[in-house]
């Protein structure tokens, strides 16, 4: 008697191992709201499509720099390839979106891994530096090329067949938002299984500390090639999605500001866990819909104010404040 | 006895600065080398280099007998050779079993997998926690590293390099500023160490060095000023002058 009761005090003293959540389920859970919202807002199907792109995007993003640890402001370059690239292909090879979605990942993986041979010598502010650079060069390279890119005007004048065959894109844009969404969870069940596999350990273990992965027979280099390209082939997904559903690639798929935008929305939504990153460009889109709508020009004061409340105020604090208010105990 | 690791005629500079002066020693199977010196005899610079984390001016570096001195630091972990830090370089937030399964996935050389997710290796699982409790942390298990006491932590850079099974382990001041009385925890692991394992180990803490070491060399401005057993050491007037006192 004395034993088991000894036994059963060691076990409740001992804490609970650490245990990831499983991927299905939050895969699950995405769609589950994604799919809840299309239905409760059937004229925002426009909107909602725009936000499961944009954070499909930022998940990419998050890849980089809450799972790896690299800071980049260079991440629209991926996403414009992969945009131009399905865009170019729907225009002059075959109208199939899935087809045109792979190559938009293809394009986006190959310029990641390219351009990371490259960049991922570097560290810190150089290769923060590093990354604008390359998007500004893709930019550049995009306004010479009109051919490809349509210049100023942008790329446009492709449709999409019928998705599998069955769905034809519908002016409502139904087919369009599933479509995203579908797209959105079936990689963000990739990027979950991938960042709590022992890759993604190790390279959540290079974000920690990089002397001390070396130390353990880590390649440093070889892993972190390795996440970007699978971010490059996630934004080159953003990217072929953003070109079907909007019939048109503009430059500003390149640009800075959207690199910069998306990272906005990563901090908003938090860094590392992958869901920060959809709940981050959910949050920033509809607010930018929301305040653009009622003041054009002055919106981005509505952002501005927003980042600064929450680099300033603490997650933990913010929900002390919460319950407080709320009336629950601390 | 076998020679593990062998060092012949390393040298380096840094600028102008000669840290390392033709610096030859060998660690066989089962020996403890102690490397002592005072501060800036080039202790560290020289672990360093052995590890693979500075590349030496000349000489050469050989792991049971193969020539290691163009391979990367990640090249020597694999062919068996091991290292603590001397200021504790860990992953902060990391609870300190994941850590250990990470040490494990890596001498498995299973972090090129993708998609299985790590909770299902439970024979890893288990040689974590089984290492963990060997070394007193097991109750630890699932705290962030960067909450355990500074002693602890020190246990976690042990529990790293063994996990790792090396067959040569460089121990760089495993006891730099832990407290005294924490300390105890740390000898006690340092005395369960592997029979088999060549230990190189900087430290300054004398009475352990004499405790422990089997044999010791004393560095002085880079260069070897004496290498011989505890005894022989203690006795050399040369050491006595330079680092150990009358």
């Amino acid at each position: 008697m004395n034993a088991m009761n000894d036994i059963g005090a060691v076990q409740t003293i001992l804490p609970k191992a650490p245990k990831c959540v499983s991927a299905w389920r939050s895969a699950a859970m995405v769609l589950a709201i994604g799919a809840a919202a299309c239905f409760s807002m059937p004229e925002q199907l426009g909107l909602l499509t725009r936000i499961f792109v944009t954070a499909l995007l930022v998940l990419s993003l998050d890849l980089v720099v809450g799972v790896a640890g690299l800071a980049t402001l260079g991440h629209a370059a991926m996403f414009g390839v992969g945009a131009y690239a399905a865009g170019n292909f729907a225009l002059h090879v075959a109208p199939d979106p899935l087809v045109g979605l792979a190559i938009g990942m293809v394009a986006g993986g190959v310029l990641a891994l390219v351009s990371g041979l490259f960049l991922l010598r570097y560290q810190g502010f150089t290769f923060l530096m590093l990354t604008v650079a390359v998007s500004q060069i893709m930019l550049s390279l995009a306004q010479k090329a009109r051919d490809w890119t349509g210049g100023d005007d942008g790329l446009s004048g492709f449709m999409n067949s019928p998705l599998l065959g069955r769905f034809a894109f519908d002016l409502e844009g139904k087919v369009a938002a599933g479509y995203s969404l579908i797209v959105l969870v079936v990689l963000f069940y990739v990027a979950r299984r991938l960042v709590d596999s022992p890759f993604g350990l190790a390279v959540r273990g290079v974000h920690e500390n990089r002397a001390r992965m070396a130390a353990l027979g880590t390649p440093v280099f070889r892993r972190l090639l390795a996440v970007y390209t699978a971010a490059g082939l996630l934004a080159g997904a953003a990217g072929a999605l953003s070109a079907q559903t909007n019939a048109v690639v503009g430059l500003d798929s390149l640009s800075f500001a959207l690199s910069a935008e998306i990272l906005v929305m990563l901090v908003l939504g938090g860094a590392g866990n992958l869901n920060g990153a959809l709940l981050g460009a959910a949050i920033f889109t509809m607010l930018h819909h929301t305040a653009s709508s009622i003041n054009p020009y002055h919106w981005l004061f509505v952002v501005g104010f927003l980042l600064m409340a929450v680099v300033l105020i603490s997650p933990a604090k913010a929900l002390a404040l919460l319950r407080r208010r709320l009336g629950g105990v601390q | 006895m076998s020679q593990l690791l062998e060092v012949r005629g390393l040298d380096k500079h840094f600028g102008g600065l000669h840290v390392t002066r033709n610096v030859s020693f060998q660690v066989a199977a089962g020996e403890r080398l102690a490397l002592i010196g005072p501060n800036g005899a080039g202790k560290t610079t020289l672990v360093n280099q052995v590890s693979g984390v500075l590349r030496p001016d000349s000489g050469a570096i050989y792991l049971q007998g193969e020539d290691v001195t163009p391979r990367s630091q990640a090249q020597r972990v694999r062919a068996g050779l091991a290292r603590t830090f001397q200021i504790t370089t860990l992953a902060p937030h990391f609870p300190v079993q994941r850590q250990v399964e990470l040490a494990l996935f890596e001498r498995e050389g299973l972090t090129g997998r993708a998609w299985r997710s790590i909770d299902s290796y439970p024979a890893l699982q288990a040689e974590a926690l089984e290492l963990l409790e060997r070394l007193g942390l097991r109750a630890h298990a699932s705290v962030a590293t960067q909450d355990l006491a500074y002693g602890e932590q020190r246990l976690v850079e042990m529990a790293l390099a063994l996990a790792l099974r090396p067959k040569v382990l460089l121990l760089d001041e495993p006891m730099a500023g832990v407290p005294k009385g924490d300390g105890a925890r740390l000898l006690a692991a340092l005395d369960s160490l592997p029979r088999e394992l060549g230990v190189l180990i900087i430290e300054h803490d004398m009475d352990l060095v004499f405790r422990f070491a089997s044999r010791i060399l004393v560095l002085a401005e880079g260069a070897v000023l004496a290498n011989g057993t505890p005894d022989e050491i203690r006795r050399d007037p040369k050491v006595r002058a330079a680092y150990l006192g009358p």
